[in-house]
């Protein structure tokens, strides 16, 4: 009986809470029918958006996920002084409002910023720019491919890599061969979490991207902008296109970890 | 580890080029930009520090911030409990809907989060319209800011609970029932002792994801300053208006709020592993 009365209540709540949003999301970009939604997700400034979201994964995600190899194989191959100081420092970005984390880099890169002046003498832009955004959506996505690979590493003994060794591998093959497959489940879930967060970051790239419409708006601050301005069909017929990044990444979860 | 392992270990190569990118990326990507965070802060004079962090918007948006982050982690705990519980404990049709739907605010755009819930929530919305029937509104209000914290937040409640909850063994509880507890007795004596480190470690992630939360609540709290305005969002208002002495305070406030949190999660965690072993 208190079996039953309890799965009853976690299905209402799992549904109340986590399943009405993505029905909204569907319901709402389906709303006007399917030929709004296709001219929706055709509309220029949404290709803009999609194509400048794709720039920043593209660079982003490769820069983190080499990171995230090199700190996961040096904190659990290695035994060295400071190692879970280390470790702590390489999950703070996830504690950090993004608000916070786009603000640091307005203060370093913009106008009134420390390197302010220089950049302007040089006319770089980061700020209101592509690096601005690039850099910002690095540091909220920047541990992710680092927690997956950690505890796969963790829990594969050195012994394989000491035979190959010892065998006459040379360092480097003995990574690509033994340590990399052997965490390979691991490191895909890692990359393309680190893709959908990329993908969806918000407040971080809303501080350093300036809302220059058809430029400077990834995906996300091009869904708050439709959504501003009352076009909330197309907002949500772009929010379905990352909410299938989500499906994919649960997916992937679900295969790989 | 053993001295041989250590030996053993130290044969592999590549510490050098991994420990030297590791720390070379975190001193660009983050250590360098939050400690230019802090130089700014420390410039500002006392008094202006004093000022940008009393005035009366900025403490009710902390009021908000943190009032409506404890309400959300402690509505997640009960919650996480439950559905960590009937997800270890029961096998049931559609369980591994649920266990995949749990995830969904991690991997969820918080943009596209905020629009669905405050479109849920608002008076005509699938939700909002039978609250608003009995006279309750959400959307708009501080009420709807903590829902979406409650539900930003979930994952982390279930998640910390749910390996603690399946590692307790069966045979403690049988015990407690064999020697004629109840069993609302051996959840209070037995079950719940051994999980608990991990109830209060999944709040505070929850906490610690809430209170600096933008995109989920920006949309659905109608950002009234006073009212329903959360500290992340007087740091882009005042940004907006060059206040940068103002922002800067703020989210050096809420860096160290996050230090600090981040220091409580390290201990949880290692108060979880001892209890896990014992």
């Amino acid at each position: 009986m208190i079996r039953v009365l309890l799965i009853a209540i976690v299905l209402a709540l799992v549904g109340l809470l986590l399943g009405v949003p993505l029905y909204v999301v569907f319901h709402e970009a389906f709303a006007s029918g399917w030929g709004a939604y296709v001219s929706a997700l055709g509309d220029g400034d949404t290709r803009t958006a999609l194509l400048l979201s794709a720039i920043v994964i593209a660079l982003v995600v490769p820069l983190n996920t080499v990171f995230g190899v090199a700190a996961a194989y040096v904190t659990t191959r290695f035994a060295f002084p400071g190692k879970r100081f280390l470790a702590a420092l390489i999950d703070l970005p996830l504690t950090v409002s993004p608000v916070v984390a786009g603000l640091v880099f307005v203060l370093l890169f913009g106008t009134h910023g420390l390197f302010g002046d220089f950049l302007e003498r040089h006319e770089i832009k980061i700020i209101f720019a592509l690096p601005g955004i690039v850099i910002a959506t690095a540091f909220v996505t920047f541990p992710l491919v680092a927690r997956e690979l950690a505890p796969a590493m963790e829990a594969q003994s050195a012994d394989q890599e000491e035979a190959a060794l010892l065998l006459g591998a040379s360092g480097w093959t003995t990574f690509w061969r033994v340590t990399l497959p052997r965490v390979r489940g691991a490191l895909a879930y890692g990359v393309v979490l680190c893709t959908a967060r990329a993908l969806g970051e918000f407040g971080a790239v809303s501080v350093v991207s300036g809302h220059i419409r058809g430029s400077t708006n990834t995906l996300p601050l091009h869904i708050e902008v439709l959504y501003n301005d009352y076009a909330f069909a197309a907002a949500f017929a772009v929010s379905s296109l990352l909410v299938g990044v989500t499906f994919i990444n649960l997916v992937a979860r679900g295969i790989w970890k | 580890m053993t001295a041989a392992a250590h030996v053993e270990r130290k044969m592999l190569p590549g510490f050098r080029v991994t420990m030297g990118f590791t720390l070379l990326y975190l001193l660009l990507i983050v250590i360098v930009p939050l400690s230019a965070l802090f130089g700014k802060a420390q410039a500002l004079k006392f008094g202006e520090l004093v000022q940008a962090l009393t005035s009366p918007r900025v403490l009710a948006a902390f009021r908000l911030s943190v009032g409506a982050s404890i309400v959300a982690a402690s509505i997640d705990a009960v919650a996480g409990l439950l559905i960590a519980w009937v997800l270890v404990r029961y096998t049931f049709f559609g369980k591994r809907i649920i266990e995949a739907l749990i995830d969904i605010p991690l991997a969820l755009p918080t943009a596209v989060a905020g629009i669905a819930l405050t479109t849920a929530y608002s008076e005509n919305g699938v939700l909002g319209r039978h609250l608003a029937a009995h006279g309750i509104a959400v959307a708009f209000t501080p009420l709807g800011v903590t829902m979406a914290l409650v539900f930003v937040g979930l994952p982390f409640a279930v998640r910390a609970v749910q390996p603690v909850l399946a590692d307790v063994e069966i045979e403690l509880e049988e015990a407690a029932t064999s020697l004629g507890a109840t069993r609302w007795q051996t959840f209070r004596r037995v079950t719940f002792p051994l999980i608990l480190p991990a109830i209060v470690s999944g709040a505070a992630q929850a906490f610690a994801r809430a209170v600096g939360e933008y995109g989920s609540v920006v949309f659905i709290s109608g950002n009234m300053p006073m009212k329903t305005e959360i500290v992340p969002l007087l740091i882009v208002t005042k940004l907006e208006q060059y206040d940068y002495a103002g922002a800067t305070a703020l989210a050096a406030a809420m860096l160290l709020l996050s230090l600090g949190l981040l220091i409580l999660l390290h201990r949880l965690q290692g108060a979880i592993q001892v209890g896990g072993r014992t």
